[in-house]
């Protein structure tokens, strides 16, 4: 590769550090003042590409039209995400942060299908920019000066940015609930119109982020996803809340992108290796790297603890009663296969591996106080081995017995990272660690079967009807539950939730956090394994989605929506999102937005959770509630 | 017995001096307070005999090893119990579960997972209840107890380990006045009865002199007096110091406790 076709893709990877350092630096600010992960920050940025699209469409070609149609979009994202800010994140200030998260969540949903409905399936790719649509003569190679435009206009931004932040009154206002958002408060900083107008600024920067891309890539319908993993990789890698380090991060990350499809393959020593290939995890190994050294990113500082120590319920026995309902609903399950059609115990056995993936889930994120977004890579790593292992070596029983364990030394390993980090940190890097296992597997044609999975993994001859397998999911995902229920009542579990409940103390009794949150860590990735491994003989087939991000997504939901709160609550949580998914996707089109819109009103309503609320009502009838 | 030898203890914070040059030592069974004014060294003193803070020199020997650079967990293995100035227990637990806690860790039971922790060691988290005067409440859960009385589990869990020396940091901060003295007076008792060596911080000087055997008295990082109740009372540099300040307030009142 000669030394001017480097320098080109150099400026390529700045070009599109621009747009990237747009979006992170809005999702920066808007976590840093109120301390929201905005999910659906991509689909503001998706809503700024296609509302672009429109508008310039609209406003016809010439430079006006086009130049008004961008800025505009980014008006209109902005506008937007201060509605959202106004009409839903409000309600929700004071509801546990992960509510927050959960909500966002179904934003995404929402304007997923809303954009669907909008614009169609098809990829559009907006005009080139009037003015800009030439090329210049670089090194002796052509290069598109709209990009030369992008890769000064991150600069500029940068320094609009700094001057906004720095020498106005809003700016203090910002920086002050960034460092210390009670202090502001209580020195009589109006939150409500501070928190409104960060969100618009930060939806603004995402929908021109979005939208200045246009001449450059189509808008498609899956930019929302892709676009969000790239920038929460930036925010982590420059250091939540610091808009220099997102710049700083977009540019490494953006340079480093480019480089490595420019570089393509490599023959050294012997070896080829193809740096296209890492193209997919390339930021995501520089955001484990950058947490390991330091592990606030490289500009961030390390969040304050919250001054009023938030104190988790106490987990008591199962009472009688409960104990009685757990088991009757367990014979119930175990009498089901008498009652029912072949398609209620598909459904079943579906909901019976999402209840054991959502425990194992709430086992780290609950009692633990680790809260993982990237829990389908355990997931994934199970199913993947149990077909692996199935397809090259092991009867079937033997492959779904060992399958668990692999998940579980992938655990160990991602693991051992993680529990350094604590927070919002700690979540980023078990997404990053997920991404890079489903890029792996998505990109390794010869040993997983790539994007196409494999296919073939049937159950042994003796399980291989419906009936059996549904009883096979019901040992299994029921015991699992059960054992991993039973593990946090035991010295183990005591010592998850010391040092959850308050690291200081459990360092000064002996503990050591890190050995217990680790093996914690591993022990979920184990039962997430399992519920991969039964997952994939139930299906006959594995394909990447089982260790995707939307898959992992998938979990937290669940947790949240039934209660972190609450043992059962995971449990609830997958019956009812297993269930709700089935049955939507099958009445309409557009299930995802009804999902979301279901989730909203579930957040709205049952901030607790489902399983929350009823416990909720439960005491409050039979009042056993402690004042 | 000397259970706690420190000597030319330094630690500095950019161009200040936190500690500069500490040394005292501290026997079984003895009562050791560590006073100054705001900002004087002593958390920073407390930190570094802990674990949490690292030395830049000096030692400090615990029953002859060496505790500088140790982790806080390795320094209660020991035998170090600590309470802290703001309470620290685990909210989501009953107050006798916050013993058993430390008690399982005692007994290196931390990572079974087969048996019911809440059955493991019940009867010696409940001696230890009954030792601080709050085994009536050993089922309520942490988070809604008394300030007073989180003080108090504080110290049962911190005997959990069969301690031999006690560092307790502000034990009375945040209590009204009349638990002070009786959470001072229930910690005297058990320290002597078990020969705990206790060295601990305190503001207000009734609690001081009415309990400490000895008193170390830090300023700017340096130990400027050291000795009994009335020695150090009687002291020109230390009166200058809190006169100074204006918080002797417990000059006159103190001498009537000792």
């Amino acid at each position: 590769m000669s030394f001017s076709a480097i320098f080109v893709q150099l400026l390529n990877g700045l070009a599109s550090a621009s747009s990237l350092f747009l979006v992170a630096a809005g999702l920066s600010l808007i976590f840093g003042v109120t301390r929201i992960v905005n999910f659906a920050h991509g689909s503001l940025y998706m809503l700024g590409t296609y509302t672009a699209y429109s508008l310039v469409q609209w406003f016809g070609g010439g430079i006006p039209g086009f130049w008004s149609g961008v800025l505009l979009s980014g008006v209109i994202v902005g506008l937007f995400g201060a509605l959202v800010e106004r009409l839903l994140l409000r309600r929700l200030y004071h509801a546990p942060e992960l509510l927050q998260l959960l909500a966002t969540f179904a934003l995404v949903l929402i304007i997923s299908d809303f954009t669907l409905w909008a614009w169609g399936p098809e990829d559009l790719l907006g005009p080139r920019a009037p003015g800009l649509a030439g090329a210049i003569s670089i090194a002796g190679r052509r290069f598109p000066e709209y990009d030369l435009f992008l890769i000064l206009l991150g600069p500029l931004v940068l320094g609009l940015l700094w001057l906004l932040l720095t020498r106005t009154r809003w700016g203090t206002l910002v920086r002050a609930a960034t460092e210390d958002r009670e202090m502001a408060g209580a020195l009589g900083v109006n939150q409500a119109w501070l928190f409104t107008s960060v969100f618009a600024l930060g939806s603004f920067l995402a929908g021109l982020g979005g939208a200045i891309q246009i001449p450059r890539e189509p808008a498609v319908l899956t930019m929302d996803l892709s676009i969000l993993s790239d920038v929460f990789v930036v925010v982590v890698v420059g250091g939540m809340g610091s808009i220099p380090g997102a710049f700083l991060a977009a540019v490494i990350i953006g340079v480093l992108k480019a480089m490595c499809i420019g570089i393509g393959n490599v023959h050294a020593f012997g070896i080829d290796f193809s740096f296209s290939k890492l193209t997919l995890v390339v930021e995501f190994i520089v955001m484990a790297v950058v947490l390991v050294i330091r592990p606030w990113g490289l500009f961030g500082r390390s969040q304050g603890a919250p001054r009023a120590a938030s104190t988790e319920p106490p987990l008591n026995l199962p009472s009688p009663a409960l104990q009685k309902l757990l088991l009757a609903g367990l014979i119930m399950l175990a009498l089901l296969p008498l009652a029912s059609d072949r398609y209620t115990l598909v459904l079943m056995t579906d909901i019976l591996v999402f209840a054991l993936f959502a425990v194992s889930l709430h086992f780290i994120m609950g009692p633990a106080g680790m809260h993982s977004f990237g829990h389908a890579a355990y997931f994934g790593l199970g199913a993947y081995a149990a077909a692996l292992l199935f397809k090259h070596v092991l009867p079937m029983e033997l492959a779904l017995a060992l399958a668990p364990f692999a998940a579980g030394l992938g655990a160990l390993l991602f693991g051992w990272f993680c529990v350094r980090l604590s927070g919002v940190y700690l979540a980023m890097l078990t997404l990053a660690f997920a991404q890079i296992a489903w890029s792996v597997v998505y990109q390794w044609d010869s040993f997983t079967g790539g994007s196409n999975g494999m296919v073939g993994v049937w159950p042994a001859q003796w399980l291989a009807s419906k009936t059996t397998f549904y009883y096979l999911a019901l040992v299994l995902c029921a015991g699992g539950t059960m054992v991993l229920w039973r593990i946090l009542y035991s010295p183990f579990g005591y010592g998850l939730r010391a040092g959850r409940d308050s690291p200081l103390r459990a360092d000064a009794i002996g503990i050591d956090v890190r050995r217990q949150q680790w093996l914690g860590f591993a022990l979920a990735g184990t039962f997430a394994g399992l519920a991969g491994a039964v997952y994939a003989f139930s299906k006959g087939s594995i394909s990447p989605d089982a260790l995707s991000i939307p898959r992992s997504v998938d979990g937290l939901v669940m947790v949240l929506m039934g209660g972190i709160q609450t043992l059962t609550g995971a449990v609830a949580g997958a019956a009812v999102f297993t269930w709700l998914q089935d049955s939507i996707s099958r009445q309409t089109e557009f299930w995802r937005a009804l999902l979301g819109g279901i989730i909203l009103f579930l957040v709205l309503v049952f901030p607790q959770g489902i399983a929350g609320f009823i416990r909720e009502r439960w005491e409050a009838r039979s009042g056993r509630s402690e004042a | 017995m000397t259970v706690l030898r420190v000597s030319d203890l330094c630690k500095s914070y950019g161009g200040v001096q936190a500690v500069c040059n500490v040394s005292f030592s501290l026997d079984a069974g003895e009562i050791l307070a560590l006073i100054g004014p705001n900002g004087a060294g002593k958390t920073t003193c407390f930190n570094l005999l802990n674990g949490q803070i690292a030395a830049d020199s000096g030692s400090a020997e615990f029953e002859g090893r060496s505790l500088i650079g140790m982790q806080p967990r390795e320094i209660w293995r020991l035998g170090v119990g600590r309470t802290f100035q703001i309470t620290a227990t685990f909210g989501s637990m009953s107050v006798r579960e916050n013993v058993q806690t430390a008690l399982l860790n005692f007994h290196g039971k931390l990572t079974s997972i087969v048996t019911l922790a809440g059955r493991l060691y019940v009867d010696e988290a409940m001696a230890l209840l009954e030792r601080v005067g709050i085994a009536a409440q050993a089922e309520r859960p942490c988070g809604v107890l008394a300030y007073g009385d989180l003080k108090r589990v504080e110290l049962a869990i911190a005997l959990a380990n069969h301690p031999h020396l006690l560092l307790m940091d502000e034990p009375t901060a945040g209590m009204a006045p009349t638990e002070r003295v009786a959470l001072m007076q229930l910690t005297a008792e058990l320290a002597r009865a078990s020969s705990i060596a206790v060295l601990f911080t305190e503001h207000d000087m009734d609690v001081v002199f009415a309990h400490a055997d000895r008193i170390l008295v830090l300023n700017h990082g340096t130990l400027i007096a050291e000795g009994k109740p009335a020695e150090v009372r009687a002291n020109r540099q230390v009166q200058e110091v809190y006169l100074g300040s204006g918080s002797v307030y417990g000059a006159a009142h103190g001498a009537e406790h000792a």
